[in-house]
């Protein structure tokens, strides 16, 4: 077959080789990913979702840096049984202001797309601490340490600023006050009125019962707040999505 | 261009040791020293030999680089499954977790995906294209020392990544975890690489390109596009390990799988492809099977695979026509990855006899026979209906090790064992029977391992959506945990039994490059009575 011969011209030519490979591959990726930055439907509109609040983002941070989503998806498909398990099915727009998201490829342990509020502060500290005094079956790691480690409130400003750069729409007076945001978090004795009016829904308690921030604070606050966000009464699916 | 080095390393070493200071975090601060320390000795090693008459320009083949990556894919290899020997008997006993921050799974695992992935992988993949391209273009490495570089440069990649996995250091992407200072230098090492590997083609004395440089060549360029896009990020400080993403939610994990599918699609196939381009006909001693398969199957293969990622975000908030583009360009994706499956085995038509006497053979033979298993099963795992049972269960795992320790492990092996006499000059290995036991000890380790994780995975899937005649679920999560316990167990045994042949195949191959077997084959040519 003459095109055969002609293949001849590619495999004598290094740079021919080299273009035309790396032309190839591009399409597929240029094809998928693209659309996705400007189709209208890719992000459903919805009320409800906000940036995360300081201690929250220290949460996720410490969700990220210890590997959580190595066992654990937050991402809720839209089955039966999923559904009647873990709730309502994830929204892309749910994951808007996650950099990186935190979808998962394994459940070595459950969904943690809606645990916010399905159980109590306590229940997270003590499972934390040793998952087996309260899941007899878990397989999970100890995260006591947790407890102990200082959360440090004034390395949260730049974590803040570096996400506006990525474009999560903190306003210039959210991430002047970050440090306090913090810190009156866990405090429901403060001020707490202005930080939850720049975070509604912001839940203010001491979460992990000790004097100090540690944590352990900023991983429970997380937890309590993944999938309480999104008020599904303004939520309309899109049937051609 | 002495001086300019040293210059350029004593800055290094200065600003290194300022980061170290000024560091925010452990794995900045420690990634900081190592660099320091590096450089510095670099710098010292630098002054010693200055104005020191250079050496005469070598000619022929350069093949310490490659000798030291022989070295390097056996340790690291090693390595790797010793970590995830350890990691899956965690999941049988939580215990062995130990209580600290460095030592859990979610720590530990990225540290296996790595290790075996990149730096067996890696290192693998490295080493055989520098002994094939220089082999089949008839021409010495081009860019006298810089393969020297991209070998040391892509062992502290490593050593940085490693260290970081350890110490929370993460970005959390699957396979792309490095934070952003060591996928800024991974990205100047793997450039360094394309330079060598181009470089050396150019100046081939054959007329044609060779097929198992193809693919060799599309893997690294195609590595070079999915690292530097997936990996986007703004450090939240210079003096600090943590970044954040560019992309964020649906946008960033697509990225994210169209990188980790083709991390697989070009880094463990068409990489691997190319050491079997040249490895099986060379061992079994026949010529390629068909010309025109090779054409097309490389570039079928090249092009679809990329679009293949979708299949790993199914029903999920992904937009549906990107699932379903997915779905197909996977499916169709299984013919071009048969080619080349059938373009290896039928190379050994006419020689298939050598299976009886070769272990070396063998062990290729079976690896395409994983490859042709699990680019199957692949394709299957990704329609859609298969998926919504498969996703998110240790099904996913035991694909991944079958062609992992099947095709990757088993080709490389075969690799290691052709490459060690030749490039320590011994007439042959010291141990054939040797070779046998790794043989079977991987194959049965194998079964047990995907035997095992099939079963499991099936099995939590299915309890996941048992609901009872009145609609409730039947199964809570931690059921199905404890169910898994003795998969588990089998699974780690068969784990074992894989590391157990890595470490003979270790042995005998030290012995080899040392020639502890010379002495016994001189004693085996014995003249016979006449």
């Amino acid at each position: 077959m003459s095109l055969f011969r002609h293949h001849k011209k590619i495999e004598t030519n290094a740079t021919l080789l080299l273009v035309l490979s790396l032309g190839v591959v591009a399409i597929g990726g240029a094809v998928e990913i693209a659309p996705l930055f400007y189709l209208e439907n890719t992000i459903e509109k919805v009320e409800g979702m906000r940036p995360y609040t300081p201690l929250e983002l220290a949460g996720r941070n410490i969700y990220v840096r210890e590997g959580c989503y190595v066992c654990h998806s937050q991402m809720i498909r839209p089955l039966r049984d999923e559904v009647e398990r873990y709730g309502h099915y994830s929204l892309a727009v749910e994951s808007i202001y996650d950099h990186p998201f935190q979808w998962g490829s394994k459940r070595t342990g459950p969904d943690l797309a809606r645990v916010g509020a399905r159980y109590s502060d306590e229940w997270h500290v003590d499972h934390l601490t040793d998952p087996r005094s309260v899941v007899p079956e878990s397989i999970m790691p100890k995260y006591g340490f947790l407890k102990k480690t200082q959360l440090k409130p004034e390395s949260i400003q730049a974590v803040l600023v570096a996400n506006s750069r990525v474009g999560v729409p903190y306003t210039e007076e959210m991430i002047d006050q970050a440090e306090s945001d913090m810190e009156v978090q866990v405090d429901p004795d403060g001020d707490w009125e202005e930080m939850v009016a720049r975070y509604p829904k912001a839940q203010v308690r001491n979460f992990d019962g000790q004097e100090e921030l540690t944590e352990m604070d900023a991983l429970v606050a997380y937890l309590q707040m993944l999938g309480t966000l999104v008020d599904f009464s303004t939520f309309q699916p899109d049937a051609s999505r | 261009m002495d001086i300019l080095k040293l210059i350029v390393l004593s800055f290094i070493t200065v600003f290194a040791a300022m980061a170290a200071n000024f560091g925010q975090d452990l794995a900045y601060i420690i990634h900081a020293l190592i660099i320091m320390a590096v450089s510095f000795v670099l710098f010292v090693r630098e002054v010693r030999s200055f104005g020191d008459p250079r050496p005469a320009v070598e000619t022929g083949y350069q093949d310490s680089v490659v000798r030291a990556g022989v070295i390097a894919t056996s340790f690291w290899g090693v390595v790797g499954f010793l970590v995830g020997v350890f990691i899956a008997f965690q999941l049988a006993f939580p215990a062995l977790n130990f209580d600290l921050p460095y030592t859990t799974f979610g720590r530990v695992r990225p540290l296996h995906t790595s290790a075996v992935i990149f730096a067996f992988g890696g290192n693998a993949l490295i080493a055989t294209s520098f002994y094939i391209v220089q082999r089949t273009s008839a021409a010495r490495l081009w860019g006298g020392n810089l393969c020297w570089f991209v070998f040391w440069g892509y062992q502290l990649f490593i050593v940085l990544a490693a260290t970081g996995y350890l110490l929370g250091s993460t970005q959390s992407k699957e396979y792309a975890e490095p934070e952003w200072y060591i996928d800024i230098w991974l990205t100047l090492v793997w450039l360094a690489y394309l330079a060598v590997f181009l470089g050396t083609i150019i100046r081939r004395k054959e007329p044609h390109i060779y097929v198992a440089n193809w693919f060799f060549l599309s893997f690294i360029v195609t590595i070079a596009m999915l690292h530097l896009v997936n990996n986007l990020a703004m450090p939240v400080s210079i003096f600090g390990s943590k970044s954040v993403q560019l992309f964020s939610g649906v946008q960033d994990a697509l990225t994210q799988w169209w990188y980790g599918h083709n991390a697989v699609g070009f880094f463990l196939t068409a990489g691997f492809l190319g050491m079997m381009y040249y490895f099986v006909p060379k061992q079994a001693n026949r010529p390629v099977f068909s010309y025109k398969l090779s054409i097309i199957h490389f570039w079928s293969l090249i092009f679809l695979y990329i679009w293949a990622g979708p299949h790993h975000l199914h029903y999920t908030a992904l937009p549906d026509w990107a699932q379903t583009l997915g779905m197909t360009f996977s499916i169709m994706l299984w013919m071009p990855s048969w080619g080349g499956m059938i373009n290896g085995l039928m190379t050994l038509n006419g020689a298939w006899d050598k299976l009886r006497t070769d272990p070396i053979l063998r062990m290729m033979v079976l690896s395409l026979a994983f490859y042709g298993m699990s680019t199957f099963e692949g394709p299957m795992m990704s329609i859609k209906v298969v998926n919504s049972l498969s996703h998110y269960t240790e099904w996913t795992i035991g694909h991944v090790h079958s062609g992992a320790l099947g095709w990757n492990g088993m080709i490389t092996f075969g690799a290691l064992y052709y490459l060690t006499p030749r490039l320590w000059g011994r007439d042959r290995l010291y141990s054939m029977s040797m070779v046998n036991w790794h043989f079977w000890l991987a194959t049965i380790g194998i079964v047990f391992y995907a035997a095992s994780l099939w079963v499991a995975g099936i099995m939590e899937g299915l309890m996941w959506r048992e609901v009872d005649p009145q609609g409730f679920l039947v199964n809570s999560f931690a059921d199905t945990v404890a169910a898994k316990f003795p998969m588990y167990i089998v699974r780690g045994l068969g784990g074992l039994m894989y590391l157990a042949g890595g470490i003979i195949m270790c042995v005998n191959l030290w012995l080899t490059a040392t020639g502890a077997g010379e002495r016994k084959s001189s004693a085996a040519i014995a003249v016979p009575a006449e």
